[in-house]
């Protein structure tokens, strides 16, 4: 190998060594040779600037992360995560057993199953060496061990353990958009699939492409899943908000749209695209085709990218309802690439899989332009992929078992799942309602009650004094009395005056009789306090 | 005619300025080509796998167990798992509500996280606290959150090396910062001199431009290089003077093919020193899964750590990673199993260690074929790959070739690069996706392709070269650096 003499060794006399043994002795060498700044910091040296405050604090963080705010994970979340700690140390110190996290949508946290079929097959593309045991066929059903084999055959050499294609697996997305025609009767191209770590990824990415300034502004419903707020002001854009319809079961009019969209503009602000998240969160609605209908003719006719969220579509229970994909409806309006931009967001999260934790999801991007999906494209690649175990299940939750296969315990699992989420919808849905000043609308989707509560003139005066907004502070006394955990509403926003909380659909069934009695009892004594 | 929602004009400036050369033009070009039936070697990536590394066998069947905890319950089990992974399983399932398909703490499962303070306390003889380590989809994502976290606007600089992993410059680039460069010097084996960061900084600042953070990759990439000891308590010394946040990528730390510089962690170093920089100094320390003798990239796990980061800072950095929920709880299993892998006297104890040992050895050899091979090449010079799993030779092209590459309207080395592809298959990455010296060329390949492939590789590799050099060389000589 040849050796160098290294340039700077010209600056000292070391210029007859024709060979450098180490770098590190070169430095010692120079440093002895100028002043010393091995013990003397700051001051003396002299390309040190004057006093920049250390890099990273609160004070030097960069201002659009301190502007960005989660309630999922919030504030009433951190308290009851250290009522959970005192439980475990002293059981007894609260007048309730356990805390019930009904923060988050998050089945498998409070018991429910994964769906066995898939489990089975994601352990055998874990683990590939199993297929080439004869054993295997005891312990898996031979229905995964052929889907296992199927999809190990998309990724070469079975070699679960690489980087795959930047917007995933060829054979994937390929199952992905097959999945998506099967469901819409519209095709859908592989390559328009980007599969990500969820769909959050997903949303961020999209809102990094539309956010060039302040003056790009994004159209959210409020109420509203609070990604959308924060990535907003992670990004450095502007929400414009428009209100659904509490009185008319969340519903979301084109007049309000159109309103809020020429307010925006009048402020110099740009508008870029409309977030619709159907099945909505936290509000639970499901939006009738012709209400899809109206948004897509107004998205074209201002120039709008559609930004669809469509993670809850499996989960409906209202039975006069059903998922339409906005793509679908955009097609059988006869609008295709060149009339709208669409991006569908799809998750392993959420239906009856529930699968949270995997980080699998997709987003489905239709007409843009060849140079704009390149952009995506290379954003997508900085992170190289998403993790392939997820990207393998976002395929199976697209292409489930077919009725004509012999997945009896697959159905069962998941109109086990579905119909039991329905009757806990239902339930929980009655439970608020019963309760003094209370209102709230069916979920007729999704997995969360979006409940208004009316408070007092004296609870709002008591919130005041303790410096919280009132609807957390009726949470955090929620909390206190009976250890189950919502979301204020003001974390997904809400008409100004009124209150709101986000509780979840998710506790098992055997639970809910408890959550609604200990809701209904603290509400009861909550109210006999602050009554006017 | 509607208008257009999106156009390529007003699409945000920073995205389009961002480049990844790693699956660049060279990359899509070699896609390509493999779709028309050519025979393409992939160097371009650190991606093992994908080149016939097998994955350890005990990790794979413990997140397999995990992933289908009903096989726990089947009275066969032990036919497929031996006991030590079924005992693992288990273990790591306790660490989750609700098992894998749940949404983890934000940070991480606590218990991972501690068996990751556990392994960092172990290799550097400092406890580290769970707390301040959070595990994130992959190094990468915690990259781009603590980058995010410290650029507020193109005011804000970050040194990064040059030659980088092109991460660096395109997380800076989409954030809206500067970056500011420090050059390694090739021809000291890719060392660093202090001298040139202060000159770095100074010119920086003349600009105009807060310096806020420093990166480091140690082991290099794609330069391969490991810090000594006294090169990073410079470092550290000059992050303290400055006022930066020093940014220790570490993921390439059981990546080591010399011994005369064995692994030192940033985070060692600087408690070794004590006193108030030890205290003070902002340090982030990032790790990952994919590479090491693991290589499970396709899993997406990582974590990186924090030291003497304000209790403020954390919280802001906690409420970012909160809006994504939790990182994917298949891979902290991984991590978990990596920093704590079987000990002798487990039942997996000496498969494990024969896979692994097999692997660095393995390495270690490729490393030391592909350096000598590139410097048998005409107009090739190459260092030796200390560390990490990349070669990074300098191709000295002739100005015949260079004037070639503007008539093609192609920048030189990848110009060389799409030749050597269609010649020979070989995928690689041109240097000037990573940053060089004006007028210096290189490609990174990595040191991956199987070791019963490598001579022919190489062969290959010095056809193509030697030809290129013949065919290109003007021969009344010419001057290089």
């Amino acid at each position: 190998m040849r050796r160098f003499v290294s340039e700077g060794a010209k600056s000292l006399s070391l210029v007859s060594r024709p060979f450098l043994h180490r770098f590190e002795e070169l430095l010692h060498l120079r440093f002895l040779s100028s002043t010393s700044v091995l013990d003397c910091p700051l001051s003396s040296s002299p390309s040190s600037s004057p006093m920049d405050p250390t890099p990273l604090t609160v004070d030097t963080i960069n201002p659009k992360v301190l502007k960005c705010e989660y309630a999922v994970r919030g504030e009433v979340v951190t308290i009851a995560q250290r009522l959970q700690q005192e439980l475990k140390d002293k059981p007894g110190s609260h007048p309730f057993d356990e805390i019930l996290y009904c923060n988050i949508g998050n089945p498998q946290s409070l018991g429910q199953q994964p769906i066995t079929f898939f489990r089975e097959v994601l352990a055998l593309c874990d683990h590939p060496s199993l297929l080439d045991k004869s054993e295997t066929s005891g312990l898996f059903s031979a229905d995964s061990i052929d889907r296992a084999w199927q999809i190990l055959d998309q990724i070469p050499g079975r070699a679960t353990g690489a980087y795959s294609h930047s917007q995933g697996v060829k054979g994937l997305r390929d199952a992905i958009a097959s999945g998506i025609e099967a469901r819409d009767g519209y095709p859908a191209d592989p390559d328009d699939i980007f599969l990500t770590d969820g769909a959050s990824p997903a949303v961020h990415m999209m809102m990094q492409l539309l956010t060039r300034s302040e003056s790009d502004g994004i159209l959210c419903p409020i109420p509203q899943y609070p990604l959308y707020s924060a990535s907003i002001a992670l990004h450095g854009g502007t929400l414009v908000p428009y209100y659904l319809d509490e009185a008319n079961g969340w519903g979301l009019e084109v007049s309000e749209l159109k309103k809020q969209l020429d307010a925006a503009k009048s402020k110099g602000v740009s508008v870029r695209a409309l977030v619709v998240i159907n099945p909505g969160n936290p509000t639970g609605q499901v939006l009738s085709e012709e209400n899809q209908r109206q948004i897509v003719e107004f998205c074209k006719k201002e120039g709008l990218v559609l930004l669809a969220d469509e993670v809850y579509q499996e989960n409906i229970y209202a039975p006069e309802k059903q998922f339409h994909s906005f793509k679908k409806v955009a097609r059988s309006m006869g609008y295709g690439e060149e009339d709208i931009s669409l991006v569908s967001f799809q998750s392993v999260s959420k239906g009856y899989y529930g699968e949270c934790g995997k980080r699998g999801g997709y987003m489905e991007v239709t007409g843009f332009a060849a140079n704009i999906r390149e952009q995506i494209y290379k954003v997508a690649s900085v992170n190289l992929c998403s993790n392939i175990s997820g990207q393998i299940l976002a395929s199976l939750v697209m292409n489930p078992p077919k009725a004509n296969e012999s997945y009896e315990s697959y159905y069962a699992e998941r109109d086990g799942i579905l119909s039991s989420l329905a009757r806990r919808a239902k339930i929980l849905e009655d439970a608020f309602n019963s309760l003094e000043g209370v209102s709230c609308n069916k979920a007729e989707g999704a997995m969360y009650l979006f409940p208004r509560i009316r408070l007092p003139e004296k609870a709002i005066k008591a919130a005041e004094a303790a410096n919280t907004v009132p609807d957390a502070f009726y949470c955090k006394h929620l909390l206190n009395a009976t250890g189950v955990v919502v979301v204020p509403g003001s974390g997904f926003g809400q008409v100004p005056g009124t209150w709101h909380f986000r509780c979840t659909i998710l506790p098992q069934e055997d639970k809910i009789p408890a959550v609604a009695s200990r809701l209904t009892e603290f509400h009861k004594g909550f109210m006999d306090e602050f009554r006017d | 005619m509607s208008p257009k929602a999106l156009d390529y004009e007003s699409l945000n400036e920073n995205l389009k300025k961002a480049q990844y050369a790693v699956r660049g033009e060279l990359y899509l070009r070699a896609s390509e080509l493999q779709k028309e039936g050519k025979k393409i070697i992939f160097t371009n990536v650190g991606n093992p796998h994908a080149l016939g590394q097998k994955p350890l066998t005990f990790p794979r069947q413990v997140v397999a167990l995990c992933q289908a905890p009903f096989l726990l319950d089947d009275p066969n089990v032990g036919l497929l798992f031996p006991a030590d992974a079924i005992a693992r399983a288990k273990h790591y399932l306790s660490y989750t509500s609700g098992g894998l398909g749940a949404y983890s703490d934000s940070r991480g499962l606590p218990g991972v996280r501690k068996e990751v303070a556990d392994f960092i306390g172990r290799r550097d003889g400092y406890p580290s606290d769970p707390e301040l380590i959070f595990l994130t989809d992959g190094a990468s994502k915690g990259v781009m959150q603590l980058l995010n976290a410290i650029i507020r606007g193109e005011g804000d600089g970050v040194l990064v090396p040059v030659p980088q992993y092109p991460l660096y410059s395109a997380a800076i680039a989409l954030f809206g910062g500067s970056l500011v460069p420090y050059y390694l010097e090739e021809t000291a084996n890719w060392g660093l001199d202090v001298a040139d960061l202060r000159q770095s900084v100074a010119h920086a600042r003349a600009k105009g431009i807060t310096v806020r953070a420093m990166v480091i990759i140690n082991p290099g990439n794609p330069t391969g290089q490991c810090l000594s000891e006294a090169n990073l308590r410079e470092i550290l010394r000059f992050c303290y003077q400055e006022n930066l946040v020093l940014l220790g990528d570490e993921v390439y730390q059981q990546n080591i093919y010399q011994d005369e510089r064995p692994f030192l962690s940033a985070r060692k170093v600087l408690m070794d020193m004590g006193g108030p920089i030890s205290r003070e100094l902002q340090l982030v320390s990032f790790h990952s899964v994919s590479k090491g003798y693991w290589g499970e990239c396709g899993q997406r796990g990582g974590y990186f750590e924090m030291t003497n980061i304000p209790p403020r800072s954390v919280e802001e950095i906690y409420k970012v990673a909160s809006i994504s929920l939790s990182p994917n709880v298949p891979a902290q299993i991984f991590m978990g199993l990596m920093v704590n892998p079987p000990k002798p006297g487990d039942i997996s104890y000496d498969q494990f260690v024969r896979e692994s040992k097999g692997i660095l050895e393995s390495l270690r050899r490729r490393a030391r074929i592909m350096t000598d091979g590139f410097n048998s090449c005409r107009n090739v010079v190459c260092n030796f790959t200390e560390g990490a799993m990349y070669s990074f030779p300098q191709i000295r092209l002739p100005p015949r070739a260079i004037e070639a590459a503007k008539k093609a309207r192609k920048v030189a080395d990848v110009f060389y690069c799409l030749k050597l592809l269609e010649a020979t298959g070989i995928s690689t990455v041109p240097g000037s996706g990573f940053g060089q010296k004006e007028g210096v060329f290189h490609l990174r390949t990595t040191i991956l392709p199987a070791e019963e492939d490598m001579p022919e590789i190489m062969a290959s590799f010095k056809k193509f070269n030697d030809e290129f050099m013949e065919q290109y060389e003007d021969h009344r000589g010419y001057s290089r650096m």
